[in-house]
């Protein structure tokens, strides 16, 4: 029922929405919860479990009750709590969990079985007859739980992520807050005051208190006006603070306000990290409920939240209201709903020394025992002093109590401490650094408290920073104390709800202890309590206190579970802003990308890069006929390969070369300049962490090169031996792999090719194999490396980055011109499975030196990195399993990698287990198979016949173990 | 008293009066046979097996908080076995069995749902390396299938396959694989070993080791000495402070990782789906939330909590393999202690001080190896020798070079597994 | 978590790479207890500890960061070049 007069809603923009597919009117500046009620829906909900009937309960994010699914397609979002939901036009919500619909929803039958369905009762049965697990109560129970539901197409809300900093941080802009914000902001802090809600005011908005002589809504009109003015504050509205982390990082998401939200470039949010040298907390309390019979139906209400509907948005949540309390929020509910000219059925204070100066039945010392009405409430039953009373009404404000909101303070691991004067807990001291806690959070549960207690800890915090106070006063503003009367539970017929999303009553809670589940965290565990969308903001604290009294212990020996981040529910893609689809990781691109997509060539990842598969040419069908032609075009001709990703790492300095020795295994103090040497690094631990060549361009200059995959690990791993080994040495690294384009000329015309375009020829004997020098091509200083991945005549030509697409098209074309022409991975591949070079497909992490047959390389001579690990037993024992050749030799002529290696005859069982396949291609140049493995003994066993098996591609073959090198072994080809 | 459908329904019959503590709370006695320092899953699994396999029931759990209390009730609730090295590979596929038989044996309905894991790959090294594991899973007589991208898409419709930044290029399905409820778990072995007459003491901590001469004679707690001719630390992230006195440094350093679940959702995930280039892995509880988590924040730390930067890693891979989740909304983070070993694998061994034995390791794949670990702790504490499918998890592998059981292959950093 | 570089002044954790404890390097070529203890065994109790870190998203600097592993409280930081592991 809308009230006339009252709230802050715009009257003049009327909206029109629809829920469960029915349309209402509300207006803006309404939510979705205070719109419903304005228009007498009650009913917006079903429970988790027992799918009892719910209706709004609170008016904030801690809504336990009214979740709803807000959107369509892919835009559907489920969960959404209605009290934060703001109304606008073409608004679509639905209820949830419910079938068919809110109002017969058949899972109501739970309701009936309840008493089997207690706490735990699924640890209980569900288990004969075991294959009914999975196939049947599983699915069932999975059907019937979960709340909302996804829409399972891809999600299209844009969100974004941005960082923040400032000097003074403000979380809650209630009356602590504004007052902590201002005294920062005066004192000249930078300052970022946060609030959830959408406008600032906090409780303000929902009292009828005044603040320095004015209405409370006006203050804080005034005071947000002078903030807003001052160059050094930042105000977040819609901006919930979710998460504490180290270093004075906080976490916070905004929402945008939904009209600008709906603007077609517009994101949905924005995920915050704001860094605070300090911090304020000033997000208020949470009033608490009353664990009485039958105490969840719609209409049954937070005191505070009625008097929100009624003062901020003018909307009446019943015609006639009982208010029950055990401390002055009750009386202050029955002033403004009669001041709004609701009727107040009755006024029920569980303090039997109550007084009441309000023209309104009043029943000190009574408490509610019982409810009664259908889908909603439509009578009280009270326990007074004199016998049972039963009154008829449709709403029913209760306040068990303030909860400070502590949970940000306590994100870090402290735990609150018990009050026993406020009947709460209270934020822990220094339990966050640079956190200072202020108003009704930190316990100050009067007006002028907040205001007060906000002042003092805002100028604090900037004080604290080195700002000078500021010259400020509290306002004016009411000075009530806080007056509880401790009650957690009515005893009476019928479940009494704690936690209401979960449907976790008082019985749960006492059948958990008597279970002994009474540690506190075991009965969350055991019973669910706390566990649902609100994470128990609504319960935790009387469910423990119920709990408390059930194992008899006292609350604080009781003490709370564990407060986790984030604190209102954050989603999953606003916290992963960005990583939808290529976003997720840098795309890294080599100079001749473009030229090998326009020559038609499948790009694939190789890490962060993409390089060229194969180059198709007209009528080739298959990879493999790209493939095998551009094997021969290497072996017969030439061939380009861009091989730019590999790292490329420059080395300088007087101690580069002793550098190197002690980095590599093998030395390279004895490389003369002008000369390339392959290097095999060790880990520390003794196994290889990378290969590649190290070229002497000077006395004290180096470039190595690395694996495309470990180019990062290698870079990281020398500045580590550099700065942290090797401090006294002076040697300088940088990684040069973007700065350099560099392609691999392969193939028996390399030379040729090559002579056509540098500016001075090359011979045999000015270049020989394992020469590098500088050349100049064009006019453009190059480097000319003659090594080889390929087994052939080749060589390594880099050019500075911006020249690298044009030498690509160039080198490229004169092969072409030539009988050859670019070659890809797959081509790379198999010709370096010719000649048995390693790959990380070899060495992944686990292989020795010894394992790959390169203990020859490990350096006697000399200290290197990994040297004295390598030597442990383990490491050198002839049983591993050691890198070797395989051929098919049986009926099967294929190979896979991956596949096991068994004896010829043995069962393929783990307890048989020789050995795997790393790399395996038909050999176009040899006319079959051929692969590379691990087999124990392996290079002991050359000629014998073994079983491959692999069993998940159906694939069996014999093969022979041969030599690793399976085309020209003597290498002359790499000379010639 | 026995759990079944017919007890809950003559309970609810008659207002659910009847239930008992699902365990005794013990005082502690002043010796034991056995003492088991932690009342993890790992600690109470160990009990319930010494019990119930060798007859010795004169032990007693010590625990400084609450049963289940560490990374067995902080976890994402994945069983599996889809090792591939000698020794993971033989422990996880014992353990899976036990798992398969656990609701019978502790007669407690730990959820253990056989839904199937999908492991992922998005390069042809990576389905090699994926081949070798599954063809070691089908060799040691496990389930596992390659899946082709066609299968995928039958199965798991709404993962990405048309923009991702690493093409997904098939998977590898081990249907045995699945989730379990993960306090179920240590409560049941609780009331197991409880029923059988192990002494479950929980906030007791243990503040020092007695040894004599070279054997274990009994440890300090803040609840009074206890006697012991035999003392197993199964303390997970503690292990090396708990070691410590004892006077031994492990080869373990302690790291948090983080975990997520979000609201309750109608059912949307019907797998296990681990996706590797993201460090992403991702089930649906039986409630509804979707449970996940990634990497390890990858410093050492004693704190059950994180920081952003992996949250939001862990939310990005989960945006670009599977976007429909973007909606769901996260309602909780966690962070656990988790003992990182140098080659990713576990120790259960000898301590080298006799009397005392050693369970740590696990980095964060300790869950599922709840019912493995604790049989083969309870048979070397039984029997002085190691059990069959645990002879590998050796202390002195890092010493000798012998069987390390580097899965990864990211070699001795202890945050890189 | 945020780390003051000496180069660089403080910055984001995501911004560095974390290696593990910081110790000396033994002298011996040949496979030896202290091996063992520098590349596998760890103190690894809660409370203040040496670790290695390098600010590899900015100056590349290899750090040695004093911090407490319960409260991840940050204790100072300093080159590893001048303070040695």
């Amino acid at each position: 029922m809308r009230l006339e007069g009252k709230g802050l809603i715009d009257r003049a923009r009327p909206v029109s929405f629809h829920f469960d597919g029915r349309r209402y009117e509300g207006f803006a500046g309404d939510t979705l919860a205070s719109a419903l009620l304005a228009n007498g829906v009650r009913m917006v909900a079903r429970s988790f479990k027992y799918h009892r009937p719910r209706g709004v309960m609170t008016a904030g994010s801690e809504e336990p009750n009214a979740l709803v699914t807000v959107g369509r397609g892919a835009a559907q979002e489920p969960n959404l709590r209605a009290t934060t939901v703001e109304v606008h036009e073409g608004l679509w919500a639905q209820s949830q969990n419910r079938w068919p619909t809110l109002g017969l929803d058949l899972l109501a039958v739970n309701d009936v079985f309840a008493p089997f369905l207690g706490a735990g009762f699924y640890y209980k049965t569900f288990m004969w007859p075991r294959a009914f697990w999975e196939r049947v109560y599983e699915p069932l129970i999975r059907r019937a739980a979960g709340l909302g539901a996804l829409s399972g197409d891809a999600c299209e809300d844009s969100y974004e992520r941005a960082h923040a900093h400032c000097d003074v941080l403000v979380i809650g802009a209630g009356p602590a807050g504004l007052m902590a914000a201002r005294a920062a902001a005066e004192a000249g802090a930078d300052v970022i005051l946060a609030e959830e809600d959408t406008r600032l005011g906090g409780r303000l908005l929902a009292e009828t208190e005044e603040v320095d002589g004015l209405a409370g809504v006006d203050w804080v009109d005034e005071i947000a006006a002078e903030l807003a003015a001052m160059p050094n504050v930042r105000i977040m509205t819609r901006t919930a603070v979710t998460g504490v982390y180290d270093g004075g990082t906080y976490g916070a998401l905004e929402r945008l306000a939904p009209d600008i939200a709906a603007r077609g470039h517009a994101p949905k949010g924005c995920f915050w990290r704001i860094v605070a040298r300090r911090t304020v907390l000033a997000a208020g309390a949470l009033e608490r409920a009353i664990a009485f019979p039958n105490n969840d139906r719609p209409g049954v209400m937070m005191a505070g939240a009625v008097r929100a509907y009624v003062n901020r948005w003018g909307a009446a949540p019943g015609q006639s209201t009982v208010v029950f309390g055990n401390n002055d929020s009750a009386h202050r509910t029955v002033a403004d709903l009669q001041a709004a000219g609701v009727h107040v059925a009755a006024l029920v204070d569980a303090r039997p020394y109550a007084r009441c100066d309000l023209d309104v039945p009043f029943y000190p010392g009574a408490q509610v025992c019982g409810t009664g009405g259908r889908r909603g409430l439509e009578a009280v039953t009270l326990a007074t002093t004199k016998g049972e009373d039963r009154i008829a009404a449709d709403c029913l404000a209760v306040s068990g109590g303030w909860n400070p909101t502590v949970h940000l303070a306590c994100h870090m691991g402290a735990r609150p401490t018990w009050d026993a004067a406020r009947q709460a807990f209270l934020p822990p001291a220094d339990a966050v650094p640079g956190m200072r806690v202020a108003g009704a959070a930190a316990g100050a549960f009067s007006t002028l408290a907040c205001l007060e207690s906000g002042l003092n800890e805002g100028a604090a915090a900037a004080v604290d920073l080195g700002f000078r106070a500021p010259d400020m006063a509290a306002p004016s503003a009411g000075k009530a104390t806080y007056d509880i009367f401790p009650l957690w539970q009515v005893p009476g017929r019928g479940r009494a709800w704690l936690d209401f999303q979960n449907d976790v009553t008082v019985k749960d809670v006492v059948q958990a202890a008597t279970e002994n589940f009474r540690s506190v965290e075991h009965m969350k565990r055991y019973t669910t309590q706390g566990m649902a969308p609100d994470q128990g903001k609504n319960s935790n604290v009387a469910a423990l206190a119920v709990l408390a009294e059930a194992s008899g212990q006292g609350i604080a020996e009781t003490g709370t579970t564990t407060f986790r981040p984030p604190y209102v529910p954050v989603p999953i893609a606003a916290m992963g802003a960005g990583g939808k689809g290529k976003g997720f990781a840098p795309e890294r691109r080599t100079t001749s990308h473009a030229e090998s997509i326009a020559r038609g060539a499948p790009m694939i990842e190789a890490g962060l890069w993409y390089r060229p598969s194969y180059f198709p040419q007209k009528a080739e069908t298959h990879w493999r006929q790209s493939c095998d032609r551009e094997v021969a075009m290497v072996r017969g001709s030439v061939g380009i390969c861009d091989v730019s990703t590999l790292g490329k790492i420059d080395v300088q300095g007087p101690d580069a070369a002793r550098f190197l020795d002690f980095v590599y295994t093998n030395m390279f103090s004895t490389l003369k300049v002008g000369r390339v040497r392959y290097g095999l690094m060790l880990r520390e631990d003794g196994h290889v962490m990378d290969d590649g060549t190290c070229a002497r361009l000077g006395e004290s200059h180096f470039i190595l090169t690395t694996t495309t995959a470990a180019a990062g690990q290698v870079m990281r791993h020398l500045e580590f031996v550099a700065q942290v080994l090797r401090p006294e040495w002076d040697v300088r690294i940088v990684s040069v792999t973007e700065q350099w384009a560099q392609f691999a000329v392969a193939g028996p015309q390399a030379r040729m090719l090559l002579n056509g375009m540098l500016d001075a020829p090359i011979d045999d004997a000015g270049f020989p194999y394992m020469a590098c020098g500088a050349v100049g091509l064009g006019g453009v200083a190059a480097r000319l490396f003659r090594i080889s991945f390929s087994g052939e005549h080749a060589y390594e030509i880099a050019v500075p980055a911006r020249y690298g697409a044009a030498l690509f098209g160039a080198l490229v074309k004169r092969a072409e011109d030539m009988g050859g022409g670019a070659y890809g991975l797959e081509a790379l591949n198999v010709l370096r499975i010719e000649k048995g070079f390693i790959t990380h497909a070899e060495i992944h992490g686990r292989v020795t030196a010894y394992d790959i047959g390169m203990q020859g390389m490990m350096s006697a001579k000399k200290d290197f990195v990994g040297k004295a690990a390598a030597t442990r037993p383990g490491l050198m024992d002839p049983e591993r399993e050691r890198m070797v050749g395989l051929k098919p030799v049986g009926a099967v002529k294929e190979l896979l990698a991956g596949a096991h290696i068994f004896d010829e005859h043995a069962e393929a069982v783990s307890d048989n287990d020789q050995g795997y396949v790393t790399s395996a291609c038909y050999s176009p140049t040899l006319g079959h198979v051929i692969g590379i493995g691990f087999l124990r003994r392996g290079p002991e066993r050359m000629g014998e016949r073994v079983r491959v098996v692999d069993h998940l591609r159906k694939s069996e073959t014999v093969c022979e173990v041969t030599p690793l090198v399976a085309f020209d072994p003597e290498g002359g080809r790499l000379r010639g | 008293m026995r759990f079944s459908g017919l007890r809950v329904l003559k309970e609810g019959l008659t207002g659910n009066k009847g239930w008992q503590a699902h365990w005794r709370d013990a005082i502690p006695k002043p010796e034991y046979d056995v003492i088991i320092i932690g009342g993890g899953g790992h600690g109470l699994s160990t009990a319930y097996y010494l019990a119930k396999r060798h007859g010795i029931t004169n032990v007693a759990v010590l625990e400084k908080g609450y049963l289940g209390g560490g990374n067995v009730g902080r976890n994402t609730t994945i069983v599996r076995a889809n090792y591939f090295l000698p020794g993971n590979s033989e422990f996880y596929s014992h353990s899976l069995k036990l798992w398969e038989g656990l609701e019978e044996d502790l007669n407690y309905n730990v959820m253990h749902s056989q839904r199937g894991q999908i492991v992922l790959f998005h390069s042809d090294g990576q389905r090699d390396a994926i081949a070798r594991r599954g063809n070691a899973m089908i060799n040691r007589g496990d389930d596992a299938e390659l899946l082709s991208v066609a299968q995928l898409k039958r199965m798991v419709p709404y993962l990405d396959y048309d923009q991702p930044r690493f093409p997904i290029h098939g998977g590898l399905l081990q249907r045995r694989a699945g989730t379990a409820r993960h306090d179920a778990v240590a409560w049941g072995y609780a009331r197991g070993a409880s029923n059988r007459g192990v002494d479950l003491i929980q906030n007791c901590e243990v503040t020092g080791i007695d040894i004599q001469n070279g054997r274990v004679r009994g440890v300090q707690t803040t609840r009074g000495a206890i006697r012991a001719r035999k003392l197993a630390i199964v303390v997970a992230g503690r292990s090396s402070q708990v070691a410590a006195m004892a006077g031994m440094r492990l080869p373990i350093e302690s790291h948090v990782l983080q975990a997520f679940v979000t609201e309750g959702l109608k059912p949307c995930i019907d797998h296990v789906i681990s996706f590797g280039m993201g460090h992403f892995y991702i089930s649906q509880s039986d409630k509804g939330g979707l449970v996940f988590g990634g990497d390890l924040d990858m410093y050492a730390s004693y704190a059950a909590r994180g920081n952003l930067p992996i949250v939001e890693h862990v939310m990005e891979a989960g945006m670009t393999l599977m976007p429909m989740i973007g909606n769901a909304r996260v309602l909780r983070s966690w962070g656990g202690i988790m003992d990182m070993s140098p080659d990713g694998s576990p120790i259960i061994d000898h301590s080298g001080i006799e009397g005392l034995y050693l369970n740590c390791g696990w980095c964060y794949g300790g869950f599922k190896a709840v019912p493995g670990s604790g049989d083969a702790l309870a048979h070397l504490i039984a029997t002085d020798r190691p059990h069959p499918a645990a002879t590998r998890f050796r202390l002195d592998r890092f010493r000798t070079g012998w069987g390390l059981m580097d899965e990864e292959g990211t070699g001795a950093q202890h945050n890189l597994h | 978590m945020r780390l003051g570089c000496p180069i660089c002044g403080e910055r984001d954790r995501r911004e560095f790479y974390y290696q593990g404890a910081a110790l000396p390097r033994p002298e011996g070529e040949v496979w030896a207890p202290e091996w063992d203890d520098y590349i596998h065994n760890r103190d690894n109790l809660p409370g203040a500890t040496r670790d290695l870190w390098q600010h590899e998203q900015g100056c590349g600097a290899w750090l040695i960061v004093t911090r407490n592993t319960v409260t991840h409280e940050v204790l100072g930081v300093a080159l590893a070049t001048e303070a040695g592991a």
